[in-house]
């Protein structure tokens, strides 16, 4: 049976609802939440900083470090054990890779920028979710930055292309399925983080990079929209 | 000692009845916001928020075998995670002292005082109990965490409905409307000592300069059912009977808000 | 043909284009992406004649030479003091800097600043690697003896000090406290305790409204309504 209508009766390109807002942890330098369907990620800043131990620091510019976790409540199944999994640094890593290209830290030699990411839930897509909250979270620190990052996730379920999968269209058991984060910079257009597992063809793939262009520029207001807001309420 | 001036300047302000922030001696800060079922993915949630601080508790069931001792009751697990991301001085890494002291705290406010009954959690004797799991995620650590979390541990259990289960297997999706019900209601107060004050609720700036905190746990009727001392100074029995006044009053206060 | 796109006094988010063409000329907190002027970073769009540029609106104190500010002594060695900014980056406080008394060898440097004293510096040296060096020769530079210190947003300094201090020295005539405004965002305030917290309800309304216009008659509106209760 062909994969005709999504469980959730959205269309096949658009997203679950969206929620942002920035400046929500308090005593972070710069905080943000993004919550898509039941994903739900906040990201805090700390710094410029003092990083130690010195063997880390780097005479030329900032260091980013970024740590990606799920509470461990967050799961719909059993409890996720606290403490990090293979999977949460490989997520950590393909965090720091997304946000890197946008961040200017020559101005802070030898110090470091924490972003810590943190899901109190999840349903599918919390890496895309964390690096949306992150990349706003950065702006309100008051950083140099080129650019923001958006992400979302794309994929195929059967013979349909579709954009940020659910869990129930992740674990679709009748075809085969594709699930493809994706971040980007939406000014350039320029793709900073690319991950795929699951199967698809290369012409599906490309059309599908097309298609997220304009979900992507999307994000983006809400993410540009959330943090004006915050100053706004402030300046106003 | 770092905060010597701080301290000294609290206690200046304490002597003319004032905080730091304003606040009466024992005045809670506000807003003090209750919200129940906040995260989806848990049998329970509860997230409180003090002033700025805010705490996220969730509550996992889980079924698992009884301890040989008690064949026919449940237990209860409790995790604190001083997260990185909620204070600039909290780093990434296994549960440190304070973590599992705050964790160790809200466990015996809810053990001691039977606001679970543990023979409701058995499925079958020597076989089969329910294990619930509390975790503590701080999002913003503005002060008093111990307060927070013990009280959002609460809301968190009151909130709680078991997921189906078969006998053999747990339904984690199919959510059922039986809850876990709490017999009683234990409220924690962390009373702060600083010279010859004490106070409740304390900011950051206050919890760098306390002498000594004690944190009472008591249920509706004023009963004690934990109690944890902290902080490098000694109380005298005196500052102990007025402490526990403090603690035993302001629990009637904060009970109002679940 | 140029065309300036950002509205004057609205919140820019970083990437956003600001301005087109080449007749606009990019200033602080912009850059030119071919004839595109671009946001580098979050803030207020000031429109200067041909010139577009960006008023930071949030991050952490970035050390300046020249800067007067407030810091805390985090250690103390053989021939000087390590002092904490506020920023990513400690200060070095060397012996000959500290004082124009005469220090003798191995004196006990403590006795002088001790750990967890908090001192007004005035920054003499930033390197490229960001080490700093601070002096405390200078007028008004000295340990800061009772009161307490507050943290505010490092971009509010200017307007909490006001031109030519004039907005500081209403809050300190108003509420009868000593007052020194680090450009680093601490403030140190020593005063009779419900005056020492007017001043800071009175500073934390600045922060907040900063870019208000009228604000000093603002400030002046609020001290005057909340200082009836003042003692001292």
């Amino acid at each position: 049976m062909a994969y005709k209508q999504r469980i959730d009766g959205r269309g096949f390109d658009e997203t679950r609802p969206i929620e942002a807002k920035v400046g929500v942890i308090q005593r972070a330098d710069g905080s943000a939440m993004f919550k898509i369907g039941n994903t739900w990620a906040y990201a805090a800043v700390y710094g410029p900083r003092n990083l130690h131990p010195k063997f880390l620091q780097d005479p030329q510019r900032g260091i980013l470090r970024c740590n990606y976790n799920m509470m461990p409540f967050s799961s719909s199944g059993e409890r996720v054990r606290p403490g990090g999994s293979r999977r949460s640094k490989e997520i950590s890593l393909v965090t720091e890779k997304a946000l890197l290209p946008v961040l200017d830290l020559e101005e802070f030699p030898n110090s470091v920028v924490d972003v810590f990411i943190e899901l109190p839930q999840t349903e599918a897509g919390s890496r895309c979710a964390g690096i949306c909250a992150a990349s706003m979270a950065l702006a309100d620190a008051g950083l140099n930055m080129k650019d923001l990052v958006c992400a979302v996730s794309l994929g195929r379920v059967d013979d349909k292309l579709l954009i940020d999968l659910d869990y129930s269209e992740e674990s679709y058991k009748d075809g085969p399925v594709a699930d493809i984060p994706i971040a980007m910079m939406p000014n350039s257009s320029k793709v900073t983080l690319l991950q795929m597992d699951g199967e698809i063809s290369k012409e599906e793939l490309m059309e599908l990079l097309e298609k997220s262009r304009k979900v992507l520029m999307d994000i983006y207001e809400v993410q540009k929209r959330a943090l004006k807001e915050k100053y706004h309420e402030v300046e106003v | 000692m770092m905060h010597r001036e701080l301290r000294n300047h609290i206690i200046g302000l304490l002597n003319a009845d004032i905080r730091l922030d304003g606040r009466k001696l024992t005045e809670y800060r506000k807003p003090i916001e209750v919200e129940y079922g906040v995260v989806k993915t848990a049998e329970g949630s509860a997230r409180v928020k003090i002033g700025e601080t805010d705490v996220i508790v969730g509550v996992k069931l889980d079924v698992g075998e009884p301890y040989p001792d008690t064949p026919d009751e449940g237990t209860i697990i409790v995790g604190a995670e001083l997260l990185p991301l909620s204070n600039p001085e909290f780093e990434l890494g296994p549960p440190g002292i304070q973590a599992i002291e705050l964790a160790r705290v809200v466990d015996r406010g809810i053990r001691e005082s039977k606001a679970l009954d543990f023979k409701k959690l058995c499925i079958t004797p020597s076989e089969k109990i329910w294990m619930v799991i509390i975790d503590i995620c701080p999002i913003n650590d503005a002060g008093n965490l111990f307060d927070a979390a013990s009280l959002a541990a609460l809301a968190a259990l009151k909130d709680t409905k078991y997921p189906a289960f078969d006998g053999e297997k747990i339904d984690y999706k199919a959510k059922t409307d039986k809850k876990l019900g709490l017999e009683k209601m234990p409220i924690a107060v962390t009373v702060i000592k600083i010279g010859s004050k004490f106070i409740v609720d304390p900011d950051i700036e206050e919890e760098k300069a306390i002498d000594a905190r004690l944190t009472v746990s008591s249920i509706e009727d004023g009963t004690l059912c934990a109690m944890q001392k902290g902080g490098d100074f000694p109380l005298s029995i005196e500052d102990i009977d007025k402490m526990l006044d403090i603690g035993i009053e302001k629990a009637k206060e904060l009970r109002k808000y679940l | 043909m140029s065309k300036i796109i950002a509205k004057d006094k609205e919140i820019a988010v970083p990437g956003e284009t600001l301005a087109k063409g080449m007749e606009v000329l990019p200033g602080i907190g912009t850059c030119r992406d071919g004839e595109n002027i671009m946001a580098n970073r979050l803030g207020l769009v000031m429109i200067e004649g041909r010139t577009i540029k960006l008023i930071p609106l949030s991050g952490r104190y970035i050390p300046k030479t020249g800067d007067t500010i407030i810091c805390k002594v985090v250690d103390v060695s053989f021939n000087g003091w390590r002092l904490d900014t506020n920023s990513a980056y400690s200060a070095m406080l060397s012996m000959k800097d500290a004082t124009s008394d005469f220090i003798a060898r191995g004196a006990n440097l403590t006795q002088y600043y001790d750990l967890g004293d908090y001192v007004v510096c005035k920054i003499v040296n930033v390197t490229s690697q960001k080490l700093i060096d601070v002096t405390m020769k200078g007028p008004g530079l000295r340990k800061l003896k009772g009161g307490r210190i507050i943290e505010v947003n490092p971009h509010k300094v200017p307007r909490i000090i006001g031109k030519q201090g004039s907005m500081v020295v209403m809050i300190k005539d108003a509420t009868r406290c000593n007052i020194v405004v680090g450009q680093n965002g601490l403030i140190w305030i020593d005063g009779e305790p419900l005056n020492e917290l007017l001043a800071i309800q009175t500073i934390r309304k600045i922060e907040r409204e900063s870019h208000l216009s009228g604000l000093t008659d603002k400030i002046k509106e609020f001290l005057e309504k909340n200082g009836g209760k003042l003692t001292g």
